[in-house]
């Protein structure tokens, strides 16, 4: 006797179609990690508190740790592991790595995911724009410097004037 | 991790159906919106639904119709960053753009709306805890327990009112019209609160908050300031709503309203009255915001320490009011 | 040493960087192993009361339970230091605090294990609780714990270096102050995790988010009844650490136990309100200091009392002790030092190390008091330090060796950058900054790693293994653990430096304890430096194997031969040379398999006194920052705009890493000066006000200023490369520059941290009314010290010694 049947699911996740089924009651952030095996969504406090578990649905980040698993259904989903593209890292990503904006690397895929929403929506941020994009990611170790100047690194690599 | 408790989870498409479901399953039954308020309190186990309905497929109340000229109705489950937003919003009614734009943070606003701010459960520090925490209190009055921690002699809850658009609201005398199995009402949004952290609203659970009106722009401005730690994440420990309607250099209407203060948000008609009928100068300002320190009675029971957020009460008020000194 | 350096120096992306940034980085919540079985532990909800009973048979009865466990599993303590193994994985008697864990249950999915966590039933009898220093030496009886120095005080130091009252008697100016530091927490992002598998052969793997996976193997030896050899743990890579990941913890024993009574892996991870009751971090410390000085600045003795509240274990609590007393001595010159400390337990979280370990307190105790000291002189707070700074190569009155001593430097380039000189006055009337800013100085200096291990013993505390590959890779194998600072990196850039190569070209492995030599962990900033220093010489052995049958090839002078690129060739001719590759199999050939090790062991103290343990250290890393701040002061809230900080870290490995750990160390400075508070209901039964990330005021981006950081390098002989520590020490200055800022920006003293908004208009209030102006605590309670441990200073011709007591005859 199952002690909670499972829903099933259609969406996009990273570019393919998925199809999954779950406990109804579990988050999107539940789902990604346990039944879809994709471990690079973190979570820091599953209340909203932090924007660790941050991924974007349908181009827009969200906290999937208050989004239940359920309301992904037909939506379009990226996570972390769909950030580059095939084996070539997303300009951000690169940036990261590169400027020391990843330190313990645990509040990354969050920071990466929102850093992508804003360069979508402005190529050619200030500072301080990226200061409010960001204010909802905490981070401990790096202080937010370094992922400052990563953003604006990737931005301008983006834009063309940075060579990759 | 912090998980929900089992529920079951339903995706009306029409006002109707909402309401139906919302019927058919009495107490146990409340609407979620963007979850950002419903689901931690769940995962707390403060609240436990066994049916949960969500109201983010209901078209009509995705709508955002009029503007400054004709009034503005705003759809209740409008994501708050579209709020934030739009053009019409910025353009029109600056004051509640600005203060969606306060909210929480950019993550939680693309998520929240404007009605799920509106409805929003009052807080407090011995509430807003996870179960085992408030085990250890053996409760409080508002959830499971026989006694309000932050005011031990008194029967009543206060758990504070904790949105920034609700004192906005209230200030500029918006509209709000819910809809049931029993019909349909509009009362203004002042008409709602009730000054209890239990039953802080004047609604039936099964009501369904459609949407919010705002009036005609002509010949009135507003502002809001917000105190709180840091700037995001943080409701507000008192936010002051201000709104004057101004007749060349005197001011024909006023109203001072406190949210983060107590578990509604609150009223200074005393501050109002001091600058009715009179030029809106400096003199004014002050009295108007010594008579919000004055009535401002925080208690204990979120970040700061009380005794310094009721001296807030005069700094904001008078820092909303010069905000609307041109 | 080479001056022009291929690798180290140079701005190299980490190792692991990538891996992070596409999230293949497997942190210990993300393993999973089939048929996992998911844990969740029953936490107290009383502060201290006895266990009466546990009934655990509705819980064992619920479907998809496999286990339930109690205290009465696991008789054996441990804890982290051998002084005191005052913990059990389950309470067994009785519980100390609200989040004390009593029971734990092994279940399909954390669903079931929640509900079946709340089915156990404990009945508790209560018992009185000390919720406080005052009241912990107050209150004899009941016992926290049934060790100690006397009723519920943990520990007192009393030591005494050279006659403190002969320095009062001589000075020009004595002064007394008393401060308060409130405790905070560390808040990683990732909370702690674990992984437990019991295999077929009756070995035991356990994977955790530790920072210290040899003293979690050590606690593991001791309480699981297996041998030390078949247990494994590997420290997964840590999401923060900051010193809360460095005990052994409750959750890492239940689940190897829980593994081994249910056949299945189990795996555990707290929640949020979880690690607030793990906590291990910054003890509050109510402080008082008295310094003589001469009228220009220079201290002619100083005495220094500390009153930690300990919280109910022990922890690294008799070391935090310590060092809220070390210290003190090695920024300026103190010819005559009194330490008197006190550890008191009470029914709260555990404190333990928290980034600068018992040392963030004092010196801000220490920078306040030193500016209230240049005020009273009319001497400029820049002055007051530059002037009377301790020599390199010398040995404190608290025999403390120094060896460089960079902080002279610091403080010129953080006074240039800040234009220091143009912008600071005394005056509060005719003022040099509009009334509202203000500008503030403060110096530091950090140990780079213990002089002594927690466990006393003769061996290394570092080892690294290298293994050369016939194809050109190396693999480089140490026990240290990556807690986002860099480590496995740092071995990499050694290694790469030294045989020439590249560090991609290596393979790190790190924190195994069946794979990796013992490295004693990342704590008290040891890494850099000792691992560093094994790694190097691990790399030289190797090196030293290569050029001789690379020498013996090409008929060249072995000491004509240079590894660089990739490359193994003749200084002289260099197109004459061999790839590194090729180097391999020539000493492969010649000497069999290639493995080397490399070791460290700190050189010895030369104090010899009871409790010269803490505080010795291979070097010092040094810190000045000036920080700029605004103070409304109609609502006393500060904001931070700017700090200037400049570190004296000896030699930088790598640029970008340095400055992200001073950037990371300011910005955890400002949460504790700003908002961070560890904050208790005493009156409602010492619940933790709010343990979420909500409510425990973080900063984000919008309360972060801009850092100008300034590095200096001057080369320490004890490091690798010249390399000193920056984990830890960039952060020591920040609170007190802010604090002294304020002073500076309103006139108002904040002895207190945090230095919150009502403080502040309290303050303001105060002086309005023409009193002091200052916010603090009034006084320390009044304890009675046991007589000092005396040692003669080395100025006066003391040998590390204690001197033997006199009794006294009436």
């Amino acid at each position: 006797m199952p002690r909670h049947s499972k829903k099933h699911i259609r969406f996009r996740l990273n570019g393919e179609e998925t199809e999954v089924a779950f406990a109804p009651h579990k988050t999107l952030l539940e789902v990604l990690r346990e039944d879809l095996n994709l471990t690079g969504t973190k979570h820091g406090c599953e209340l909203g508190e932090c924007g660790t578990c941050a991924v974007l649905v349908d181009g827009r980040s969200i906290l999937s740790c208050l989004m239940l698993g359920l309301e992904a259904e037909n939506r379009e989903i990226k996570t972390i592991e769909g950030m580059a593209d095939g084996a070539q890292l997303h300009p951000l990503q690169q940036t990261f790595a590169d400027l020391g904006a990843a330190q313990c690397g645990y509040c990354s895929p969050g920071f990466l995911l929102v850093a992508e929403e804003l360069l979508h929506k402005s190529p050619n941020p200030t500072r301080a724009e990226i200061q409010e994009a960001l204010s909802g990611n905490l981070c401990r170790c790096t202080g937010y410097i370094k992922i400052y100047e990563a953003v604006e690194l990737a931005a301008a690599i983006i834009r063309g004037e940075q060579p990759v | 991790m912090m998980r929900l408790p089992k529920f079951e989870y339903f995706t009306p498409q029409t006002i109707a159906e909402a309401v139906k479901i919302m019927g058919e399953a009495g107490p146990v039954g409340q609407f979620v919106a963007g979850g950002t308020d419903l689901y931690p309190n769940m995962k707390r186990r403060q609240q436990m639904p066994k049916t949960v309905i969500s109201v983010m497929r209901l078209a009509e109340l995705h709508q955002i119709t009029g503007d400054g000229t004709s009034g503005l109705r705003i759809g209740a489950s409008v994501i708050l960053t579209d709020v934030c937003d739009h053009p019409i919003i910025n353009r029109d009614y600056p004051v509640v753009a600005k203060a969606a734009r306060t909210i929480s943070t950019p993550l939680l606003r693309n998520m929240g709306t404007i009605g799920g701010n509106l409805l929003l459960d009052t807080r407090c520090n011995y509430y807003d805890q996870n179960y085992e925490w408030r085990k250890g209190i053996n409760f409080c009055l508002k959830k499971d327990g026989d006694v309000c921690w932050v005011a031990p002699g008194s029967s009543k809850c206060w758990a504070v009112q904790s949105s920034d658009l609700v004192p906005v609201m209230v200030a500029i005398g918006a509209k709000l019209r819910f809809v049931s199995t029993l019909g349909e009402r509009v009362i203004d949004a002042a008409g709602l609160y009730n000054d209890d952290g239990i039953d802080y609203l004047h609604k039936r659970p099964d009501e369904l908050l459609v949407d919010i009106q705002l009036p005609p722009t002509n010949g009135w401005r507003a502002s809001y300031q917000k105190l709180r730690r840091r700037g995001a994440f943080d409701f507000p420990v008192l936010g002051v709503a201000a709104w004057l309607a101004i007749d060349n250099t005197d001011v024909k209407d006023a109203r001072i309203v406190l949210g983060g203060i107590a578990p509604s948000p609150l009223e200074i008609k005393e501050a109002a009255n001091a600058l009715i009928g009179k030029p809106f100068s400096d003199d004014q300002i002050h009295a108007a915001a010594e008579a919000a320190y004055v009535r401002a009675r925080p208690l204990d029971n979120t970040d700061f320490v009380y005794q310094w957020r009721k001296k807030m009460a005069r700094q904001y008020t008078l820092h909303a009011l010069r905000d609307l000194q041109t | 040493m080479p001056k022009d350096f291929k690798i180290i120096g140079k701005p190299f992306r980490k190792v692991d960087a990538r891996a992070k940034c596409v999230g293949q980085t497997k942190f210990a919540d993300d393993i999973v192993l089939p048929r996992m079985l998911f844990c969740k532990l029953l936490r107290s909800h009383l502060p201290h009361a006895l266990i009466k009973n546990v009934d655990v048979s509705e819980a064992l009865a619920l479907p998809g339970v496999f286990a339930v466990v109690t205290g009465k599993d696991f008789p054996i303590p441990y804890g982290i230091l051998p002084v005191s193994q005052d913990e059990h994985a389950l309470c067994v008697d009785k519980v100390r605090f609200i989040g004390d864990p009593v029971a734990a249950v092994a279940a399909i999915d954390e669903d079931v294990a929640f509900d079946a966590m709340n089915l156990i039933e404990v009945e508790y009898e209560p018992l009185t609780t000390v919720s406080s220093i005052d009241e912990a030496v107050l209150i004899d009886e009941p016992r926290i714990h049934d060790y100690g120095d006397s009723g519920n005080i943990h520990k007192k130091v009393s030591l005494e270096f050279g006659n403190v009252d002969d320095g009062f008697a001589e000075a020009d100016l004595v002064r007394e102050d008393v401060f308060f530091y409130e405790g905070n927490t560390h808040l990683p992002l990732e909370q702690h995790a674990a992984v437990a598998h019991f295999d077929s052969d009756g070995k035991i793997t356990l994977w955790s988010s530790t920072q210290t996976p040899h003293y979690v193997h050590r606690a593991l030896a001791k309480v699981l009844g297996l041998p030390a050899s078949h247990i494994r743990v590997i420290a997964t890579p840590n999401g923060g650490g900051f010193g809360g990941k460095s005990d052994p913890f409750n959750h890492e024993v239940v689940v190897c136990k829980l593994a081994m009574m249910t056949g299945r892996p189990v795996k555990v991870t707290l929640t949020r309100e979880e690690v607030f009751y793990c906590h291990r971090g910054r003890h509050p410390v109510l402080m008082k200091v008295k310094t003589g000085v001469k009228n220009d600045g220079a201290i002619t003795a100083m005495h220094f009392q500390s009153y930690l509240d300990g919280g109910a274990y022990g922890s690294y609590g008799v070391a935090s002790t310590f060092y809220t007393g070390a210290l003190q001595t090695v920024t300026y010159d103190v010819p005559r030092y009194k330490f008197q400390g006190l550890r008191a337990f009470t029914n709260k979280a555990p404190c333990g190390p928290k980034r600068g370990h018992g040392t963030p307190q004092p010196r801000y105790a220490l920078e306040v008091h030193l500016d209230k000291i240049a005020e009273q002189l009319r001497l400029d707070p820049v002055d007051i330090r530059r002037n009377h700074l301790v020599a390199a190569n010398t040995v404190t009155a608290n025999y403390l060796r120094i060896g460089s001593m960079g902080l002279g430097a610091c403080i010129d380039k953080v006074v240039e950058g800040s234009r220091w000189k143009e912008r600071f006055s005394w005056d509060q009337v005719n003022r040099k900054l509009p009334y509202g800013k203000g500008i503030g100085i403060a110096c530091s200096s950090y140990i780079c790693g213990a002089g002594l291990p927690i466990y006393w013993n003769n061996m290394p505390q570092s080892g690294v293994q290298l293994r050369l590959d016939r194809q050109g890779g190396v693999c480089v194998m140490c026990g240290s653990t990556d807690i986002g600072q860099g480590s496995d990196s740092i071995l990499a850039y050694i290694v790469a430096e030294v045989l020439g190569i590249d560090p991609f070209d290596i393979r790190v492995v790190t924190a195994d304890t069946d794979l990796t030599p013992v490295d004693l962990g990342s704590y008290s900033s040891r890494v850099t430096l000792m691992t560093g220093n094994a790694a190097i010489q691990a790399a030289e052995r190797a090196r030293e194997l290569l050029v001789m049958a690379v020498a013996e090839k090409l008929g060249v002078p072995i000491e004509n031969l240079s590894l660089a690129e990739r490359r193994v060739f003749d200084v002289e001719n260099p197109e004459i040379g061999v790839s590194f590759a090729e180097a391999v199999v020539l000493a492969e050939s010649k000497f069999g398999t290639i493995g080397t090790v490399g070791s460290y062991s700190p050189p010895r103290s030369p104090g010899k006194y009871k409790g010269s343990g803490v505080g010795p250290s291979p070097a010092y890393s040094y810190s000045a920052a000036v920080a700029e701040v605004d103070v409304n002061p109609e609502t006393g809230i500060v904001v931070v705009e700017r700090v200037w900080i400049a570190h004296d870290i000896g030699r930088s490995i790598n640029p970008v890493l340095v400055i992200g750990q001073v950037e990371g160390s300011v910005y955890m400075g400002l949460g504790e000066i700003l908002m961070e508070e560890m904050a208790y209901r005493e009156n409602r039964n010492v619940v933790h006000k709010f343990p979420s990330l909500l409510e425990y005021k973080s900063p984000t981006t919008m309360e972060m200023c801009d850092v100008e950081t300034y590095l200096i390098e001057d080369p320490d002989p004890n490091g690798p490369f010249g390399a000193k520590e920056v984990g830890q020490g960039p952060l020591l200055p920040v609170p007190p520059a802010v604090a002294n800022a304020v002073y500076n920006a309103v006139g108002v003293r904040i002895d207190e941290v945090p230095i919150t908004p009502e403080k502040v208009m309290r303050a303001l209030k105060d002086k309005a009314r023409g009193r002091t102006g200052r916010f603090g605590p009034a006084s320390v309670p009044s304890v009675d010290w046991p007589a000092p441990l005396r040692v003669l200073t080395p100025a006066e011709g003391g040998d590390g010694s204690e001197m033997p007591h006199v009794a006294v005859h009436s």
